[in-house]
This record gives C-alpha cells, sequence and structure tokens, in this order.
C-alpha cells in the first residue's frame, strides 16, 4: 500500500467515528418524558443549568447524583405546567444564579459582561496608539539628503558609471 | 509617554499577583447559599425507622436557635465530622437536628447513630433527597444556623472541623442568642 493511501486511511478513521459519535449524555432513559415535546424542553433547560457537584458540567452532562434528582425535578416541573423560566427560577431560587451556566445581566454581574468588551476597546486603543507613533516617527525623518551625503553620493555614481564604461 | 507605557506590564502583573493573593485561601468548589437570610424552606419529614419523631420546618420556629445538620451513612465525611457535631450538641446549648439524606436504606441511618451516637434532638428522613434540594443542599455534610423564627442564618459547607466549630459555629449561635 502507497503512503498517501494509507494517511487518508488514516483520516477516514480519525473522522468518521467523530461524525458518527454524538454528546454524551447523562439521561437515564427511566428519566426521559412520554410527551417528546416536555422532554425536549427539559433537554434544553438541563443544558443551561451547572451540576454544582462538579461544577462545569450541566446536569443533562453529569452523573452524579444531586443532577440526576435536578434532572427528574426539572420534568416534574414541566408536567405540572411551569413555564421553563419558571423551572429555572425554582432551580435559581434553591441554588442561586451559580447554577445558571450563562450568568445573567445584572449590577453583580456588570463587570464580568464588560470586561471583554473594555479590553477589546483597550487593545483597540494600543494598536491604534502604536501605528499612530510608527507614522510620526516615519513623517519625522529628513527626506532630503543633506548637501555633503548628495556630495558623497553623486561621487559614488560616478565612480559606479565610469568603471561601468570601461 | 514612553516611562508610562513600561510601568503598565509591572501595574498588570501588581494587580492580577493582588487578585491571586486575595483568592488564594478561596475554595471554588464552595458556592454561597442564596438562603441566607431567607426563612428556612417548609418541609415535613418522616423520623428513622423506630424513633417517634420526625422533623418538620415547625421544630426550627420555637423561638430558640437551632442547627441543622445534612448527613448520610454513606457521607464519609460525616463520619469525620462527628465528634464535632455530638461537641456542638453538648457545648452549645441549642437544639441539634439532623437531616438524614438519600439513604439506600432507612435503616442505615439508624445503624449509623447507633454505632456513633446519636447527637441529634429529632432526625428528618430525607430518602428523596427534596428536603434538601430544597435547603439548596448539593454535598453532605452541610450545617445549618437558624435562629428562633426559622431564618437560615449560616451554612457550613463540608466537614465541621474543631477550628470551624470552635471559631465559626460557636460564635455564630453565641451572637445569634444574643
Amino acid at each position: 500500500m502507497n503512503r498517501p493511501f494509507l494517511i487518508l486511511l488514516g483520516v477516514i478513521g480519525l473522522v468518521v467515528p467523530l461524525l458518527l459519535s454524538s454528546p454524551a449524555h447523562a439521561v437515564n432513559p427511566d428519566e426521559m418524558l412520554s410527551n417528546t415535546v416536555l422532554e425536549e424542553r427539559a433537554r434544553d433547560i438541563s443544558q443551561e443549568l451547572r451540576c454544582l457537584v462538579c461544577q462545569n458540567q450541566s446536569i443533562d452532562d453529569s452523573d452524579a447524583e444531586l443532577a440526576r434528582d435536578l434532572r427528574v425535578l426539572v420534568r416534574e416541573r414541566l408536567v405540572a405546567g411551569d413555564t421553563d423560566q419558571q423551572v429555572i427560577d425554582y432551580i435559581v431560587a434553591r441554588y442561586g444564579d451559580y447554577v445558571l451556566l450563562n450568568p445573567p445581566l445584572k449590577p453583580e454581574t456588570y463587570v464580568l459582561w464588560a470586561s471583554p468588551i473594555v479590553l477589546a476597546i483597550l487593545a483597540l486603543i494600543a494598536v491604534a496608539a502604536f501605528y499612530r507613533r510608527k507614522q510620526r516617527e516615519a513623517g519625522a525623518k529628513p527626506d532630503k539628503l543633506s548637501k555633503d551625503e548628495q556630495t558623497r553620493l553623486n561621487e559614488i555614481l560616478e565612480t559606479a558609471q565610469k568603471d561601468g564604461s570601461k | 509617554m514612553r516611562f508610562s507605557l513600561a510601568v503598565i506590564p509591572l501595574v498588570l502583573f501588581a494587580a492580577l499577583a493582588g487578585i491571586f493573593l486575595i483568592n488564594i485561601d478561596k475554595d471554588s468548589s464552595v458556592v454561597p447559599s442564596v438562603l441566607i437570610d431567607k426563612p428556612a424552606p417548609d418541609f415535613s419529614l418522616p423520623p428513622l425507622p423506630g424513633a417517634d419523631k420526625g422533623l418538620s420546618r415547625a421544630d426550627l420556629t420555637k423561638g430558640k436557635v437551632s442547627v441543622l445538620n445534612v448527613f448520610a451513612s454513606w457521607c464519609i465525611p460525616c463520619r469525620a465530622e462527628h465528634p464535632m457535631i455530638q461537641r456542638l450538641s453538648s457545648e452549645a446549648d441549642v437544639p441539634v437536628f439532623g437531616l438524614n439524606y438519600k439513604e439506600k436504606d432507612p435503616q442505615d441511618g439508624v445503624k449509623w447513630l447507633e454505632e456513633l451516637g446519636n447527637p441529634y434532638q429529632a432526625v428528618g428522613m430525607d430518602l428523596s433527597g427534596r428536603t434538601g434540594i430544597d435547603f439548596g443542599v448539593y454535598g453532605v455534610p452541610e450545617t445549618f444556623i437558624i435562629d428562633g423564627q426559622g431564618q437560615i442564618k449560616y451554612k457550613h459547607i463540608g466537614p465541621v472541623t474543631a477550628e470551624v466549630l470552635e471559631n465559626v459555629l460557636l460564635p455564630k449561635i453565641a451572637e445569634l442568642k444574643g
């Protein structure tokens, strides 16, 4: 077998399983609701809620016992007729904003939300200042040769011409 | 202009170092409770098998400061903190209640208390973990200090050590008792 073929085979072997696999979810079949619309909403809500035991997983992804309890609770609230927001508020009332993987925009989080924008503006100012300075430095340089330099240049050119015409 | 630019990295470094210094002792796994200064949630839990009294919100609103300790027989840190809960119960002169959180078998909690001693005035059995969720419990052990009107005043997450007991819980209780 030739080399390119082997490489192609390797790439296929890497990419195909990645395409076929779906992200792992911890939801067990016995937790799922038979009502697919409600189940869909439950999945969407669960992906927004942090598992407090593992902290950087959503309760949809986590195998922790508490995450399971919360998933079941979310589904119960939905079946009872809560809106998505009501379900989220119910959990937030017990665990605080920290359970939200997307922090809400409120006075306590203004700094958090504003910092990327502020940093981007600062970076733009720095870049602009850098180029302005470069331009100014370029402009400050004398664009004409001094008298001495001109005479020296002429001399060099003359010698070069003489050498060339020889 | 040139001087101030040269100082910027130094200032940034100092600021960053300052932030790290402030947070070096902070445990990022501890999530502050939103229930502080809020009334304890309404609940009513059955007793452990063989005990005559369960636990409900009414037990926390009798005008006396009380402590609610969330424990489970399967929780190893709970075993470690148990002597401190016993000390708390004898030294603080306040009722200490137990919330037996999510046992697989109701007898597990009973056996555990028989083995280690029972510092609780009453224990409620939360097999489903729902009362735990209402209290914002996310890991056992957790210890709540509740005032006489049933307001949650303090929550300690993780095992109570001698240091926590002496420096945090006992002073807090004394302060609330006034």
